[in-house]
Formats: C-alpha cells, sequence, structure tokens
C-alpha cells in the first residue's frame, strides 16, 4: 500500500543534520542573503554616523586639543579614532540585539520556522550571534577604510583594533541577545537599555576623554563596562602599546562577558523555542 | 484501529504536555500508519497544536511515550526533522525576504545543496502558484498567499511525513480546492499527512482517520464513516426558527436525540421526512426545514457540544 519505510531513509532529496558549525553558517547565510540587498539603509546608522563623529569631534574639535599626556601624545583625530572604533561597534552591535532577536521571536517568528528544520535552538543562537559579529565586523572595516585617508589611523596596529572592537561588541551582545530572548511584550525595556546603559557607556568609557578626568567615584563603574574594556585595548593596539598583562586583563573580561552572555542565551533560547 | 504500532510512522503512548500547571495534552494514544492521511478535529484549545508541536519535535513532551518515524524526538530530533514537513498554525515566514529567498534559505537548513534548492523552489513556486511573485518581498503578499508560500516551503525537503495545523484557514475557496488536490496527490506519492482542521469537509475529503480531541483527550476515533455511524443518525431534520422561537419539548420523542442551536433544533434521526410529517402533526410550525445525511459537524457536536467553527 506504501513505499514508506518508516524506519529507512529513503526521502527523495538528501535532507541531512547539519552539524553545528554549519547550522550556524547556515543562519548566517540566511541573514546574508537578506543584507546582500538591503545594507545601504543601515550604512548611515552604522558607518556614516561614526565618520561624521570622526570628522566632527577628531578633525574639528580637535584642531583646539593639543597632543600631550592626556591623549597619549598622539593628535586628538588619532587618540579619538581607534576608540570611536570600539564605540560604534558596540552601537551597531547594541541595535543588532535588541529589536531584531524580538521580531525574530515574537512578530515573524522566523526562529520557530528555523527550528522546524534539523537545526536546534542553540545552533540558532550560534548563528545570530555570529551574523552579529561579522556585521559588526563589516562596519568596523568599512570606518577604518574611511578614517584612513583622514589621516585618522595611527599606524597598521589598527588591525588588531579592528579585532579588539568586535570583541567588545560582542560582550555586549552576547548577553544583550539572551535577555531579549526572555521580552514577550516590548514596553519600555530596550528604551531603558540604550538610554542607561548604551548611551552613558559611549560617552563616559573613555572614548572621547580619558577616565581619570571624571569624578573618583565613577572609576568603577566606567571599569565595568564592556566598552572601556575595549577602548582601552583597541588604543593601544592602534599605537602599538599594548602591556601583556592589562591586556590579558581586558580580554579576558571582554571574553567572560561573552562567554557569559551564551550561556544564558542557551538557555533562554531554548526556553522560548523548545516549549 | 491498530493495536500494535509497529510500522506506525507516528506512535504515542499516555502521550501528555503540560505548560506549567495546565495540562494541555493529558494523556493520549496515536498510531499513524504510513501512507495514510489522518485528522485531528476539536474546539479551540482542545491541545491539537500543542500535540502537533510534539509530533513535529519542537516542543518536548512532559509525559508518556513517542515516537516519529520510529525515532524518538528526545533525542533524535534533528534527525526527524530533517524529514518532516512543517506548516505551523501560525505563519513564520521572512517577510523582509522574498517569495524565492524563503524558500532557498528553508531549504538550506536541511543541508540540501545549492542547486537542488534552486530547483526545488522554482518548482513549489509552481506548485503554490507564486511564480508571478517569485522575487517579490513577502510583507505585503495577501494572507493566504503567505499560506500557500508556507505550505510549499514545508515541501522543500521532500518530506515522509507532513504536519498540517490548521493549513486552509485563511484560503478562498479555490486555493482550498487546489491544496487538497496537491495533498491528495502527495498522498498517492506516499507521503503520510497529518492534518488539524476546524472544516468538517476538509477532514472528509481529506482523512482516511481522524481523532476528536476536546479538553486534552482523544474523545472519538475513526474514519470520517464510522464516526458518522457511531455517533450519528443516518439523517437529520434541521427545523428553523426565529432566534428564541423553539421549543425542544414540542419536538420530544420524535427522534432519537435533539441539538438546540440558538435558530434552530436538529432532529436525528433514520427518516428525516417521516420526523418531518410526525412535527407538522404535532402542530409544530418551523420558519423552514430541511433533511439532510449526516457528516462529521453533527459527530463533533454530539462530542463536544459545540459547533466545528464557532
Ligand atoms: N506555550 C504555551 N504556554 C501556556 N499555555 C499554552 C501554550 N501553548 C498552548 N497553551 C494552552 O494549551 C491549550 C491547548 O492549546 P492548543 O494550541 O494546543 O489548542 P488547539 O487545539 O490547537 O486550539 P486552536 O483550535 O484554537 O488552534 C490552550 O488552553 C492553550 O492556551
Ligand atoms: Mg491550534
Amino acid at each position: 500500500m506504501t513505499t514508506t519505510d518508516p524506519t529507512g531513509t529513503n526521502t527523495r532529496t538528501a535532507a541531512r543534520v547539519p552539524g553545528t558549525v554549519r547550522a550556524a553558517w547556515l543562519v548566517v547565510e540566511g541573514r546574508w542573503i537578506w543584507y546582500r540587498r538591503n545594507w545601504r539603509s543601515s550604512v548611515f546608522s552604522t558607518v556614516l554616523q561614526p565618520v561624521l563623529f570622526l570628522v566632527a569631534l577628531g578633525l574639528g574639535l580637535g584642531s583646539q586639543v593639543r597632543p600631550g599626556a592626556a591623549t597619549d601624545g598622539l593628535p586628538y583625530l588619532q587618540y579619538l579614532a581607534p576608540a570611536l572604533l570600539a564605540s560604534s561597534a558596540l552601537q551597531t552591535g547594541s541595535g543588532e540585539s535588541t529589536y531584531p532577536i524580538l521580531s525574530a521571536f515574537k512578530w515573524q517568528r522566523t526562529y520557530h520556522g528555523i527550528t522546524a528544520t534539523p537545526i536546534s535552538a542553540t545552533q540558532v543562537l550560534a548563528g545570530q550571534l555570529l551574523w552579529i559579529a561579522l556585521r559588526v565586523g563589516f562596519s568596523a572595516a568599512a570606518f577604518l577604510v574611511i578614517a584612513a585617508p583622514l589621516g585618522a589611523l595611527p599606524g597598521p596596529g589598527v588591525l588588531l583594533s579592528l579585532v579588539f572592537a568586535v570583541l567588545t561588541a560582542m560582550a555586549f551582545v552576547a548577553p544583550m541577545v539572551a535577555y531579549s530572548a526572555t521580552i514577550e511584550t516590548e514596553v519600555q525595556q530596550f528604551s531603558v537599555v540604550m538610554r542607561f546603559i548604551v548611551m552613558p557607556m559611549t560617552i563616559f568609557a573613555g572614548t572621547f576623554f580619558p577616565v581619570a578626568q571624571l569624578p573618583v567615584w565613577v572609576h568603577p563603574l566606567v571599569w565595568l563596562t564592556p566598552l572601556w574594556h575595549g577602548t582601552e585595548l583597541c588604543r593601544d593596539a592602534a599605537i602599538g602599546a599594548l602591556e601583556l598583562l592589562p591586556a590579558l586583563g581586558h580580554l579576558a573580561y571582554l571574553v567572560a562577558l561573552v562567554a557569559a552572555g551564551v550561556h544564558l542565551g542557551r538557555r533562554t533560547f531554548v526556553r522560548r523555542l523548545e516549549i | 484501529m491498530s493495536g500494535n504500532g509497529d510500522g506506525g510512522l507516528v506512535r504515542a503512548r499516555g502521550l501528555a504536555k503540560r505548560f506549567g500547571d495546565f495540562a494541555a495534552v493529558r494523556g493520549i494514544d496515536l498510531d499513524v500508519r504510513p501512507g495514510e492521511a489522518f485528522g485531528f478535529l476539536g474546539p479551540n484549545g482542545a491541545g491539537k497544536s500543542s500535540t502537533m508541536r510534539m509530533v513535529a519535535c519542537v516542543s518536548p513532551r512532559t509525559e508518556g511515550d513517542l515516537t516519529v518515524l520510529g525515532m524518538d524526538p528526545l533525542t533524535q530530533g534533528p534527525r526527524i526533522r530533517a524529514r518532516l514537513g512543517v506548516v505551523p498554525q501560525q505563519d513564520n515566514l521572512d517577510t523582509e525576504l522574498t517569495v524565492r529567498e524563503n524558500l532557498y534559505v528553508y531549504g538550506r537548513y536541511f543541508g540540501l545543496s545549492k542547486s537542488v534548492v534552486r530547483a526545488k523552489a522554482t518548482e513549489l513556486m509552481e506548485f503554490a502558484q507564486l511564480a508571478d511573485r517569485a522575487d517579490d518581498q513577502v510583507e505585503p503578499l495577501s494572507g493566504g498567499m503567505k499560506r500557500r508560500l508556507t505550505i510549499a516551503r514545508s515541501l522543500i525537503n521532500d518530506p515522509d511525513l507532513l504536519l498540517l495545523d490548521e493549513p486552509t484557514t485563511g484560503l478562498d475557496p479555490q486555493a482550498r480546492h487546489l491544496l487538497w488536490d496537491r495533498l491528495f496527490r502527495l498522498k498517492q506519492q506516499g507521503v503520510t499527512l497529518i492534518v488539524t482542521t476546524h472544516y468538517m469537509d476538509e477532514a472528509e475529503q481529506l482523512c482516511d482517520r481522524l481523532v476528536v480531541m476536546d479538553g486534552g483527550r482523544i474523545v472519538a476515533e475513526g474514519s470520517p464513516g464510522e464516526l458518522i455511524s457511531r455517533y450519528s443518525t443516518r439523517e437529520v431534520l434541521e427545523l428553523r426558527f426565529t432566534p428564541g422561537d423553539q421549543d425542544p419539548a414540542a419536538v420530544e420523542g420524535l427522534a432519537e436525540r435533539v441539538e438546540v442551536l440558538p435558530d434552530r433544533l436538529l432532529l436525528y434521526t433514520a427518516d428525516g421526512e417521516a420526523t418531518l410529517a410526525a412535527a407538522h402533526a404535532r402542530g409544530v410550525t418551523p420558519l423552514s426545514s430541511l433533511v439532510r445525511r449526516s457528516t462529521l459537524e453533527d459527530v463533533f457536536l454530539h462530542l463536544t457540544g459545540r459547533t466545528l467553527v464557532d
């Protein structure tokens, strides 16, 4: 009566179960297909906006700043550029880890679509994070390409800064994605995060002026932010002044945040998708 | 009913699902045989989708045994899902992608090669009559077109078992008939179908066998014909009244069973015309009357006390 063997594998197409790395990569591929048609719409906020900051503050305001100890002896433009790289990477990442995640769970339910295939909730998370890292990386690279002819880059060490900038962004993105996955109805959570965490961080974590200028009681708060650690790394890498122990400390803190975010994200994704 | 589960594509024993304290599925037994079309009927909240999601290996069971395609969803979920096609109750297309891209991206998740997915996407767009919208974004498509795309997408991996949760809700009659025709053909190719629906004509057309669920339990099981002969009479006499005017006492004893609807009395009887004559003889004067054969709707009404589409 039937040709189907319930325990066999006689499917007509060769459907397979992709391994975790491949599965994550397929999720990236899905996002890429969208991005390659739509990247223009995000270029302003992710690339041009930081470039405008660089021009206005680095070239404009910076012309009034005398290089000195506070700027590590650099022209203000070069003092600013590597830090702006980290800061804009974090901002790009934060945008990608709020509404797009909520939407994929709640409005479009695309994650539910993906987990009906051989791909699991954890692999969806891996793919999503990988995609955000790549996207942050593209934007940061574009920023460097524009900043170079402006004379804003202190040296080839900025290529290492690029890697650190992506890590900095992910240190915020991974926990944020884990949190976004818990939101059932968006009320104020995202604007609270933007206003009270991301915004103050981008202003006070050492991007535009040394943290030493802030009151002493603020310092521990600054040290908690991933951006401060990232800024230190990016700036020192750019001028070739990385010191082993501090650098390892900063890296360890950022990696720990990523790891914590991934760990929490696995739980929140599984809880939301495999219910 | 099949007593042994051997060879069953889906086999459940005491299958249960709880969300916190709430029991959505309260211990059901199922045997879906290879090549058949199996239906779930039931009122809103009966637990149909919860059951479908467990079978689709996206929702872990709380209790009981379940095997799908001979494997356990808890341990072999991805391998099972590789061979399933799923049409969820709520569409979950990527509305920012085009029709073609939706099919392409989805096919890739099954580990299919780019060239296979491209060819398959083109074929499925023909199938779903969406070829002329191939490169349009999904967002502005009508609800029915999105539904058709979801159905097409579920076939991208040539599934052995197709799970359709209210597949035709929101489709116009023409699209529904088209889909029934396609599903029928898939069945002929040996694909096993599990369908939930609120449309009894759909259940009668499509399903070899079905279960009626209510409150998380299976309350009846059989072929449409069996269910009708078991739970209903051959004919039904419908007497229509101005709402509120009907008086069940007036027809007492005339039929095996009487259902009272807001504007009608349904008299379950072997011979509708004879019962109508008897009612007239008693002086019952409805606005209009109709004698028809029993349908699944009557079975459903009898078993759950509710009409199918409420
Ligand atoms: N994720 C969930 N969390 C809590 N309760 C749930 C969840 N999913 C379903 N339920 C509850 O379980 C019950 C059964 O829901 P289910 O969706 O399975 O019903 P259904 O038969 O598919 O109904 P419908 O015909 O309306 O689609 C409902 O009372 C529903 O509220
Ligand atoms: Mg349902």
